[in-house]
């Protein structure tokens, strides 16, 4: 299986990149760790004329912490790097523990998390967590830079809110608020390294033993990662019992949106919402019983 | 247009004209002969073609060769640079049967020479988990688990405080 032809650079700065995809137009496309780009062009499914690697450019690399803004994933910060980085575990494990879930061993040495966002499958294990999270694809173009809420930057399958002169530059995920706690929980037919059948991630703030907010986001059942929005309702504001609970489990169910694929069936994929939103929320009130700050 | 790059591969430096679209799998097996790694899938799947880069394993399919420019490549022919003294690693797939048809074991050894690297001792799960990313279609697998098994004990006594690769 060979490549198409194509024109390559790796610019060392963003600037130059920038100015490479505006240059290049809708003929280009940008490469964070190829694990996704080069097998679609292997397939036939991109023809890109130019790849722009984002390899070289040093401050798309870090992953960085600050207690007021939070968690900075660098563009091309490597699967493996986010699921071993200590202070991502510490403070974010769900984060760590989603790119610890996606593709294999070497691909999570070559891939991203900024491009497993940016390739936008409805089935992305790290779309889920970070949207609980509150994440936000940060973003630079032709017109300067801006933030996109990650909830907001997925369009549809395969399709994102970056323009053609666009690149995303990081992930920004706040500070998890004291007594907080998150969760990532996925089912595939192998049980790891293939793509997941349905993918669930919650994020939620407790007060006491009220639930004060709660993000529930699913993947791989819709067109692109959704917010189970009437879901959230029926658990926000509340003292959990098990009814409600489940309630939210189906409700969640009710709102996905699942297709019938080689991955699993519309009715399967649904059922397993259920049950996985029931998981992920009681362990993300679990982990914010543990989170005291 | 093609490229110069210059890296190094089992040690050596070598510099070479690559048009783009060649992968390093393409480079490594077609232009400097390294046949030891295969290709299978081409889609990162089954890790046949898994080698080192800069210490990290990754799939060659996937890698453009022109993108390692400055980076250090690691095959399996760099496990056994004489060609008669084997590493630990083939040593233990051979006393342990880890091979049958021998196409994934090249892979397989990269994966495991990885996993040591990280984890001298690595359980069975973490041996598992540590070739998710590599296919075998003839063992069954187990035989390769306990080959990783013998290595890293071999390489323990080898080197007590620790595994480097």
């Amino acid at each position: 299986m060979r490549l198409p032809h194509f024109e390559y650079a790796a610019p060392r700065s963003l600037d130059e990149a920038l100015r490479l995809l505006a240059e290049a137009g809708e003929e280009a496309r940008v490469m964070a760790g190829g694990t996704d780009l080069i097998v679609r062009m292997k397939h036939g499914l991109l023809k890109p004329g130019f790849v722009i690697s984002l390899a070289e450019i040093e401050e798309l690399r870090p992953i960085s912490f600050d207690r007021r803004k939070g968690l900075s994933i660098g563009a091309t910060a490597r699967l493996a790097e986010v699921a071993s980085h200590a202070e991502i575990k510490r403070r974010y494990p769900a984060v760590a523990s989603a790119a610890e879930k996606t593709a294999n061993v070497q691909v999570r040495n070559m891939g991203t998390v900024g491009g497993n966002i940016c390739n936008a499958a409805p089935s992305a294990d790290n779309a889920p967590t970070l949207i609980a999270m509150g994440a936000e694809a940060v973003i630079a173009g032709g017109k300067g830079k801006r933030s996109v809420p990650l909830d907001r930057f997925f369009k549809g399958p395969r399709l994102t809110a970056l323009e053609p002169d666009e690149i995303l530059t990081a992930i920004q995920v706040p500070v998890p608020p004291p007594y907080s706690g998150a969760s990532y929980q996925h089912l595939s037919a192998r049980g790891r390294v293939d793509i997941s059948a349905v993918c669930v991630g919650a994020m939620t703030v407790f007060e006491g033993s009220t639930c004060r907010e709660i993000r529930i986001a699913l993947g791989a059942v819709g067109p692109k990662p959704l917010r189970a929005l009437e879901a959230e309702n029926l658990l926000k504001g509340q003292s959990w019992t098990a009814d409600m609970i489940d309630s939210a489990g189906r409700k969640a169910a009710e709102e996905a949106r699942p297709i019938s694929d080689v991955r699993a069936s519309a009715e399967y994929r649904r059922q397993m919402v259920d049950v996985l939103t029931r998981r992920a929320v009681l362990e993300a009130r679990s982990m914010a019983g543990k989170r005291r700050r | 247009m093609k490229h110069q790059i210059t890296f190094t591969v089992n040690g050596d430096e070598v510099s070479i004209l690559v048009d783009p679209w060649k992968t390093l799998n393409e480079v490594l097996r077609e232009d400097l002969n390294l046949t030891g790694t295969k290709l299978g899938c081409g889609t990162g799947d089954c890790g046949a073609c898994t080698i080192l880069l800069d210490g990290r394993s990754v799939n060659s399919c996937l890698t453009l060769a022109v993108s390692v420019n400055g980076k250090s490549v690691q095959t399996v022919e760099g496990l056994a640079p004489s060609g008669e003294e084997l590493h630990p690693v083939q040593d233990a797939f051979i006393k342990a049967g880890a091979i049958q048809c021998g196409f994934c074991t090249a892979g397989m050894e990269m994966s495991a020479v990885y996993l040591l690297g990280q984890n001298n001792s690595p359980d069975e799960n973490q041996i598992r988990a540590g070739l998710s990313g590599n296919l075998c279609r003839c063992t069954g697998y187990n035989q390769i688990v306990e080959a990783i098994s013998m290595a890293a004990a071999s390489l323990r006594d080898a080197r007590p405080e620790g595994v480097k690769q």
